[in-house]
């Protein structure tokens, strides 16, 4: 009887490769745990297996070919990757688009928003063991690829906008479509939250689970629904508005306890307001062009520029290094949000159960390619 | 023919490879409704490309799990490795020696003689049940154990947990229903509710409901199939099994469904009796024969199971341990009170 009694009942520590093939690691992340039990001492992410050199890339290709590249960066949302690019360049060139491209651009980005937070959720429910919501969630996330397909030709990687404008008008019948489709929207998005919302289970698995306040949220530099779940209103389509998002109204929804919860909250409430905001676009469409004149060897004015745009998953932003008369970057860095976001990690899981590891992963709504570039 | 070998020798082989026979056919087409149903309910069409309406699929299912290369990982222990799936599958099936699936019959008068259509009717039936049930977890905790593998280990400890405490608050709901049929055996609680007039989930709603949870956390599935949740353990206690072995875990996972769904419509639901069994203007439901009864009961419990499938996310393994032993287990005896202080008043 010598033994405290908290060392007669401590267990051995367990190592757990976590991934990085794992069903809900959302692709190629690994996570290394030490375990008691099922409660985590500590975890610690281990990226990289999705490296593909993108910023050394983007060194070797004039400044036009270096968007299908952002494609590749977060795959679930390639127009909001492509804006980052070309809203830097822009800034650095001087370039002013044209109202009716940037109306364009802003119906893309948002419908992008709305597909991705379809996908998360998604995957965020089955994570936590509701099957249902995918196919649902799937079916409208369906629709918004057929309309990108309808307007690029492409549903994923889009590359489907350029230095000073985007590639094409919208085609004809284009616009009915969609604005039939964005009716709909709030109705299925209300379908969704009647399986998850207000369901017992499904608050006991998120409320409360991957706490982070709004100070540390801020600390560890996280953007979009992760920092606004916690309680901070920071949306660069607010704060640093680019394209016309100072023309459109729309609110920016915030959480209070900054806890699984809430971000769930917080971004069903952005999938209402992207369905708001290309409502206004559509009604608002200018005539005009859809391209800034631009040269057709771009060359830049020597300098350094960052531009960033509100992602889906937080601030994209792009830090572009040019020489004078330079048709590629010198250095283009990413400021990827999924991997700024991934950093708190460690502390949102340090001290609860593995399965809260898999809701924290599903809400931190990370997306490998861009974290690994 | 010397008459007791007839009786207790060739009468009992038959049933068996019937029962078996038909057991094994219903599982496998078990995946099939559960794929479909499911389905459905996810807006899409389920399996329809073998045979007609898909109809060929858990055949050809079979098979592909038949050739499939049997694989045992490195540094597994080879023995217990072989022997968990048997362990689980074995008392599965074992139970429906007992199950009632209908009055004797003379089968539509194809018998000289009427014969029960069950295997057994022992007087300890249902603790027979109970018994045999709870072995098929050393399947679960070894083969998960001897897999060698952290996520089949943290699965069988799961499991582990999870039946031990949901057999608890299981026990005491069926004790209220042998408080009102006072006998052990299932064919005498299904003729006490024909006697009684009534299905006895009429006085006992709340051991029936009490029942149906610890049955789903029984059998492992959702909202409570955390020992192979796909998730967070990649496929739990069974991950590191393949072909034949995986199976017969996945067959012994429907088997447990129907024990469940059996035995909540013998001792809650009048087993194959019709709806208010005594009622004589209802005389023409009798057209029906009382093993389609029984089978209809089962199949409606069935489909709540894939119904809680396709609607609920999936307890966190504390949350599951706090239903279980702070909601459930005092449920369950202040309903044992409850339906013994009906019993005392009703019945003098």
């Amino acid at each position: 009887m010598s033994e405290p009694l908290e060392t007669l009942f401590e267990g051995e520590e367990m190592e757990l490769s976590f991934g990085p093939q794992h069903p809900s690691t959302h692709g190629v992340l690994r996570v290394m745990l030490k375990l008691d039990g099922e409660k985590i001492l500590d975890a610690k992410p281990i990226i990289g297996y999705l490296h593909r050199g993108t910023e050394k890339l983007f060194e070797k290709e004039p400044f036009p070919q270096c968007i299908p590249h952002t494609d590749r960066l977060d795959y679930v949302a390639a127009a909001t990757n492509n804006q980052g690019f070309v809203v830097a360049m822009e800034k650095l060139l001087g370039i002013t688009i044209p109202p009716r491209a940037a109306y364009i651009r802003m119906i893309l980005a948002e419908l992008q928003r709305i597909s991705s937070h379809l996908l998360w959720l998604a995957t965020h429910a089955i994570d936590l063991g509701a099957i249902t919501p995918f196919f649902y969630t799937f079916r409208e996330r369906e629709e918004i690829l057929d309309l990108f397909e309808s307007y690029c030709g492409a549903r994923l990687t889009l590359n489907t906008m350029k230095i000073g404008g985007v590639p094409f008008d919208l085609p004809d019948g284009w616009t009915a479509t969609c604005s039939d489709y964005i009716n709909r929207l709030p109705a299925h998005i209300a379908e969704y939250e009647t399986l998850l919302t207000g369901n017992r289970i499904w608050k006991k698995r998120t409320i409360g689970v991957g706490v982070i306040s709004g100070e540390e949220a801020i600390e560890w530099g996280l953007t979009g629904p992760p920092l606004r779940g916690s309680g901070v209103r920071w949306d660069i389509r607010k704060v640093f508005p680019y394209d016309r998002y100072n023309e459109v109204d729309f609110e920016i929804p915030i959480g209070n306890n900054g806890d699984t919860y809430d971000r769930y909250l917080v971004r069903m409430e952005e999938m209402r307001q992207s369905a708001r905001i290309v409502r206004q676009c559509l009604d608002r469409l200018p005539d005009g062009p859809v391209m800034a004149k631009v040269p057709k060897v771009i060359r830049a004015t020597e300098g350094m520029v960052y531009g960033s745009v509100e992602a889906p998953k937080g601030e994209l932003g792009y830090f572009i290094v040019a020489t004078e008369k330079a048709t590629e970057p010198y250095r283009c860095h990413v400021r990827p949000p999924s991997f700024i976001n991934l950093q708190a990690l460690p502390d949102m899981v340090r001290g609860r159960l593995v399965p809260d590891l898999v809701a924290v992963i599903g809400t931190l709504d990370i997306v490998l390619g861009e974290i690994d570039r | 023919m010397d008459q007791p070998l007839y009786q207790f020798i060739v009468i009992p082989i038959i049933k068996i490879v019937v029962i078996l026979g038909v057991l094994s056919l219903i599982v496998a087409y078990l995946t099939f409704f559960e794929r479909k149903v499911l389905a459905y309910m996810q807006v899409r069409l389920g399996p329809n490309r073998v045979g007609p309406r898909g109809w060929l699929q858990p055949i050809a299912d079979a098979l592909k799990l038949l050739v499939k290369e049997d694989l045992v990982p490195a540094g597994a222990q080879k023995f217990v490795f072989m022997l968990a799936p048997a362990l689980i599958i074995v008392p599965a099936f074992l139970v429906f020696a007992v199950i009632p699936f209908g009055p004797a019959t003379k089968l539509f008068g194809l018998l000289p003689e009427a014969i029960p259509p069950y295997l057994t009717d022992i007087n300890i039936a249902l603790l027979f049940v109970l018994g045999v049930s709870s072995i098929g977890i050393y399947g679960i905790i070894l083969g998960g154990w001897s897999s060698n593998n952290k996520f089949s280990l943290m699965g069988a400890l799961r499991s582990g947990a999870q039946m031990i405490s949901y057999e608890v608050p299981m026990g005491f709901a069926i004790i209220s229903v042998l408080l009102m049929a006072r006998s052990l055996s299932l064919v005498k609680i299904v003729e006490a509710q024909q006697q009684g007039h009534l299905w006895f989930i009429f006085p006992g709603l709340l051991g029936f409901g009490i029942y149906f949870i610890c049955g789903v956390a029984e059998t492992n599935r959702n909202p409570f199939d955390l020992p192979e949740a796909e998730s967070e353990l990649v496929a739990g206690f069974h991950t590191e099994y393949s072909g034949m072995k995986f199976a017969f875990f996945f067959l012994a996972e429907y088997t447990n469904m129907l024990v469940v769904s059996s035995l909540a419509t013998v001792l809650f639901f009048g087993g194959w009796l019709r709806p208010f069994p005594n009622v004589a203007f209802l005389g023409f439901l009798d057209l029906v024969p009382p093993f389609i009864w029984f089978a209809l009961k089962v199949a409606c419990f069935i489909f709540v199971y894939l119904w809680f499938r396709g609607t609920f996310p999936r307890y966190r393994f504390d949350q599951l341990m706090h239903v279980g032993w702070k909601w459930l287990i005092p449920l369950s005896l202040v309903n044992v009170v409850l339906v013994g202080l009906y019993v005392l008043i009703a019945k003098g």
